[in-house]
């Protein structure tokens, strides 16, 4: 049967301005985790009831750990930053589909936007070939020393110019004009949906994690539905990012809302 | 000692314990297939079915409130004819009730998904006139009392099994809506489906809910279930289910005492998802504390001293 978790936080750190990452000891989770899975975080605090979706950055199946990297935002986030190395936490997970890892992809192309960067981490733990990170952020970068480790090919944009390109991760691609045969791609919906339109303008096939506010996480309460029409269907349903998602074909989304 | 003796009776039907899912937050029963032993349930009941497949209403569908969350899921479902295909033969496999909710947008689409469901052995159909979510149907059939007791007559008129009728809690008068229900034919009430509610991002001025508003469930609505069911205990002599906000077993002891003979756990599911098993057991925990042989006796149980 599956079930609750309640590991121990072996590692809790500040690593950007208001961006935390937590390393918990989840045998359990670790060891299963597929690449673009998330877990389901819960709040101690009794009136904050919803589990809050994390995206799973990086897992250690030897050590049995599992990273997390998130960004303050709320309430749920803001209780999770208090949090310190021993404490315990209750999680539900592995939870969602991850990103679909095809035979004969040899260019990859992860495409991070902000807080969409840490799923990025853990798939190209898992990509045979070359692998490009285009990475967009406001001001801060995160995670690019661990994607470059793993032997990614950094490629970094902020807004501000403070790190790398001066704008944003679009103009990156635009620029760098890399012809790979698959975007795997995780950041704010804007930046997903033009991440599409760049992608279906150059042909390459895309995958893209979405998110929605959820209240179950595992496929029951119908709330985190996003438009999406599979291939050959005539018409779109509401499908469930939890289950169906995170990760969905870009051309399979219905962005105009 | 020995076990407490839960069963309970709903309309000659026995369920081995008072405990059911709260339709809609319990999908047809698989997802909490893999963390709960579904055989252990008094009744299932599913999430609300309609004659054709429904859409729903565009996302966000979901906020989270001070102790409890809204939804505005707008009853999406794949239609009665999927339901009986693919999620009713796992149903079957299990010993426990199964109840199905039922939603349409005019009285001929209510007694259509009777009438189909009449040909399955299905246990009981639950008729929800309560759902805030969709603009048609739903809630405006449950908020008039003339309305409540024409759409019980005619599904009752269709229905082979026992009819439940759901009400909802966006009214003045619940009991004149209870009343209502079963003057159409109700054999039994479930209550209370969520209270219409409305949440705000100060950031963006704009609403969470794509819908705008939505229903309220969750701990921050069980005073005014308890309520709710109490006032209607009094009043109409079919069997209540009772649920809103049920958390745990005490919870669900409190809405006994008011005068529910089942219960149903809805929201804790998603903080739980063994909540339904923890339910159960914490309602058997107090019948041992104090000596209750059977869930009628707690029923009949509470104290109202004159002061
Ligand atoms: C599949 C998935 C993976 C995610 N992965 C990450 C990650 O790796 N790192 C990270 O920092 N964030 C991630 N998020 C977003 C994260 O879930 C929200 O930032 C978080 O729930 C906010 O909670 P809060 O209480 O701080 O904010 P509040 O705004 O106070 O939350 C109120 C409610 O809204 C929900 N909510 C608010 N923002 C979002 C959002 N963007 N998506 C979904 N629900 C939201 C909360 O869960 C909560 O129920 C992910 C979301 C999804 C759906
Ligand atoms: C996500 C969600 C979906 C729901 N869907 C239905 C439904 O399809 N039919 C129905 O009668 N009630 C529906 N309800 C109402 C619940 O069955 C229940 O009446 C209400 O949530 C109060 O119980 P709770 O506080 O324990 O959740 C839904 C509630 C939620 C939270
Ligand atoms: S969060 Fe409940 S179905 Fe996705």
């Amino acid at each position: 049967m599956k079930k609750l978790y309640y590991p121990t936080i072996i590692e809790q750190k500040q690593i950007a301005q208001g961006i935390f990452s937590m390393k918990l000891q989840c045998d359990e989770i670790a060891g299963t985790a597929l690449p673009g899975q998330f877990i389901n975080l819960y709040c101690k605090e009794h009136e904050l009831l919803l589990p809050r979706p994390i995206s799973i950055c990086e897992t250690d199946k030897q050590k049995g750990t599992v990273m997390l990297v998130y960004a303050v935002v709320g309430r749920g986030t803001e209780s999770f930053s208090r949090l310190q190395k021993g404490d315990m936490i209750k999680v539900l997970g592995p939870l969602g589909n991850g990103f679909k890892i095809e035979k004969g992809v040899n260019i990859h192309m992860l495409v991070g936007g902000g807080i969409g960067v840490p799923p990025l981490v853990e798939l190209s733990k898992h990509l045979k070939g070359e692998v490009y990170a285009f990475l967009g952020f406001a001001h801060n970068p995160i995670l690019v020393g661990k994607l470059k480790n793993y032997g990614a090919k950094i490629l970094v944009a902020t807004e501000d110019g403070n790190v790398g390109f001066k704008g944003n991760v679009i103009e990156l691609l635009d620029k760098k004009d890399i012809k790979g045969d698959m975007i795997y791609s995780c950041g704010p919906k804007p930046m997903l949906k033009a991440v599409s339109e760049w992608a279906k303008g150059r042909g390459i096939r895309a995958q893209v994690s979405m998110e929605e506010r959820m209240a179950c996480g595992i496929g029951v309460c119908m709330g985190c539905t996003r438009k999406i029409k599979k291939k050959g269907e005539k018409d779109w349903q509401n499908r469930k990012v939890c289950t169906d998602g995170p990760v969905f074909w870009s051309e399979e989304v219905i962005w105009d809302e | 000692m020995s076990k407490p003796d839960m069963k309970i009776n709903i309309a000659g039907i026995e369920l081995k314990n008072p405990v059911m899912t709260a339709s809609g937050t319990f999908g047809s029963g698989k997802e909490y297939g893999e963390y709960i032993d579904l055989n252990k349930l008094g009744a299932i009941v599913v999430k609300g079915v309609s004659d054709t497949p429904w859409k729903g209403n565009d996302s966000p569908r979901i906020a989270e409130t001070y102790g409890g969350m809204l939804n505005s899921i707008g009853l999406q479902n794949p239609g009665v004819e999927t339901f009986i295909k693919e999620d009713l033969p796992f149903l079957e496999q299990y010993d426990t009730k199964v109840i199905v909710n039922i939603v349409g947008r005019t009285i001929e689409e209510y007694c259509e998904v009777a009438e189909r469901l009449g040909d399955t052995n299905i246990d009981m159909v639950e008729l929800n006139i309560s759902c805030p979510n969709v603009k048609e149907g739903g809630v405006a059939f449950g908020t008039d009392p003339f309305m409540v007791e024409e759409v019980t007559k005619a599904v009752k008129k269709v229905a082979k099994q026992p009819l439940i009728v759901k009400l909802s809690p966006n009214v003045t008068d619940i009991v004149s809506i209870a009343k209502a229900a079963v003057n159409g034919g109700a054999d039994a009430l479930s209550l209370i489906n969520t209270l219409l509610g409305m949440v705000i991002d100060i950031d963006r001025r704009e609403p969470v809910l794509a819908n705008i508003v939505g229903g309220l469930s969750g701990p921050a609505i069980k005073p005014v279930a308890v309520r709710m069911v109490y006032e209607v205990a009094k009043a109409v002599d079919v069997p209540i289910i009772g649920m809103g906000g049920i958390m745990d077993g005490e919870d669900a002891v409190e809405f006994i005492l008011a005068g529910a003979t089942g219960v149903a756990v809805g929201m804790a599911n998603f903080i739980n998802p063994t909540a339904t098993i923890d339910v159960l057991s914490g309602i058997e925990d107090y019948m041992i504390k104090y000596g209750f042989n059977s869930i009628e006796e707690i029923r009949k149980g509470l104290v109202i001293s004159d002061f």
